[in-house]
């Protein structure tokens, strides 16, 4: 029991010393209570000290270790050995993205994406002051938007996306769902400003409903519904602009 | 100086056979070629229905044939499968909101099913 191993082999991108990448076969000491998180710290600690990951919660809130497990994305903190023993597990830099460094990606692309859909409340023009307390929300309110509050920007959404890794201008899943928590937030009013990054072509229409995203999502998050819901408020706002143009 | 060089990798064309999900979506999507090229031989018999009675039952006749007997029934298929695959998919872009709560899943899946059953006998009886 206590001499089982399992093999993990990963697509390592050494950029000082390589033109691309390719695998590299390690084998760690087994238990079923292992990550692939801890898996990839006993490699760093004991095996090969170069390889590049990154991490910090070790419990799916910092959004920091996603990777592709065996061509699908996945938070290595919360994904366990003992889903894949025996079989060798293929760990690879999360997928759509550039490489920066072995399991490490550059993820500028996405995090622009994120600050672009206008991730904050908008108030309305006449905004009370501050000494006039809070805004008031009612549970139901709350409801309406919560699910898509609860992103951490781990972008396995955008590793899922055939229509990102075809086409990056696709404003893709988290900042769709995002934006969609704001416009669906009862204190907000910025819901016109949005609409117009809604309806691009790179916006809600660049989705066609694959709906993988939602799958491979960590935080029970829907995506694919917030865009496909963005769909009928783009055709509703479309409609609307026909007879009452501004 | 920086040594950074970050890597891009490519796409594959054959990345839609890399994972089962995606395959299923194309399945879904392709539906529409057989979709397509059905309403297309629909639409010519209402063509051939303007140019006459000769016309129409060659048409009729055109129909018999093994191949088209064949074509039809893939067809069947990809648009029972389409449908489906849609049914199921139909709660994500439908936002009901009663007495406070989101409508449940399953209700909105089984009233398409319902709607789906009850003009599917609809026409049946209206063909018979």
């Amino acid at each position: 029991m206590a001499n089982k191993t399992i093999k993990i082999e990963i697509l390592r991108y050494r950029p000082e010393q390589e033109d691309k990448p390719s695998p590299q076969l390690f084998e760690v000491p087994y238990s079923p209570d292992l990550t692939i998180l801890e898996a990839l710290q006993y490699i760093k600690d004991h095996l090969d000290s170069t390889i590049s990951f990154r991490w910090s919660c070790r419990m799916a809130i910092c959004g920091s270790c996603g990777l592709m497990v065996d061509g699908v994305p996945k938070l290595g903190c919360k994904t366990f050995l003992r889903d894949y023993f025996p079989n060798k597990i293929k760990l690879e830099a999360l997928a759509n993205f550039p490489i920066e460094r072995d399991l490490v990606v550059v993820m500028d692309d996405f995090i622009n994406k994120l600050e672009e859909i206008k991730p904050y409340i908008i108030p309305e023009d006449n905004t009370k002051c501050l000494s006039d307390g809070p805004h008031q929300q009612t549970p139901e309110k709350l409801a309406k938007y919560k699910q898509y509050s609860m992103c951490i920007n781990c972008g396995l959404c955008y590793a899922a996306c055939p229509q990102y890794a075809l086409d990056t201008k696709f404003t893709g899943p988290a900042a769709l769902a995002l934006l969609a928590r704001y416009n669906r937030d009862s204190r907000d009013a910025g819901s016109k400003q949005r609409m117009k990054i809604v309806n691009q072509e790179e916006g809600v229409w660049g989705c066609t409903f694959v709906g993988y995203c939602s799958v491979v999502c960590p935080k029970g998050v829907d995506p694919a519904a917030a865009i496909q819901l963005l769909k009928v408020e783009s055709s509703k706002d479309y409609l609307i602009g026909m007879f009452k143009p501004d | 100086m920086s040594k950074r060089k970050p890597y891009q990798r490519e796409v594959s064309s054959k990345w839609w056979l890399a994972q089962a999900f995606y395959s299923k979506y194309m399945l879904r999507e392709g539906s529409s070629i057989f979709i397509t090229l059905y309403s297309l031989i629909l639409g010519w018999g209402v063509f051939r229905l303007s140019q006459g009675e000769a016309a129409f039952n060659a048409w009729m006749e055109s129909l018999q044939h093994p191949s088209a007997i064949i074509f039809h029934f893939i067809a069947l298929l990809f648009a029972i499968y389409h449908s489906f695959t849609w049914f199921s998919l139909a709660p994500k872009a439908m936002d009901i909101w009663l007495k406070g709560k989101p409508l449940e899943d399953k209700l909105i899946v089984s009233g398409h099913y319902i709607a789906f059953i009850i003009v599917s006998v609809f026409c049946l009886v209206v063909i018979l």
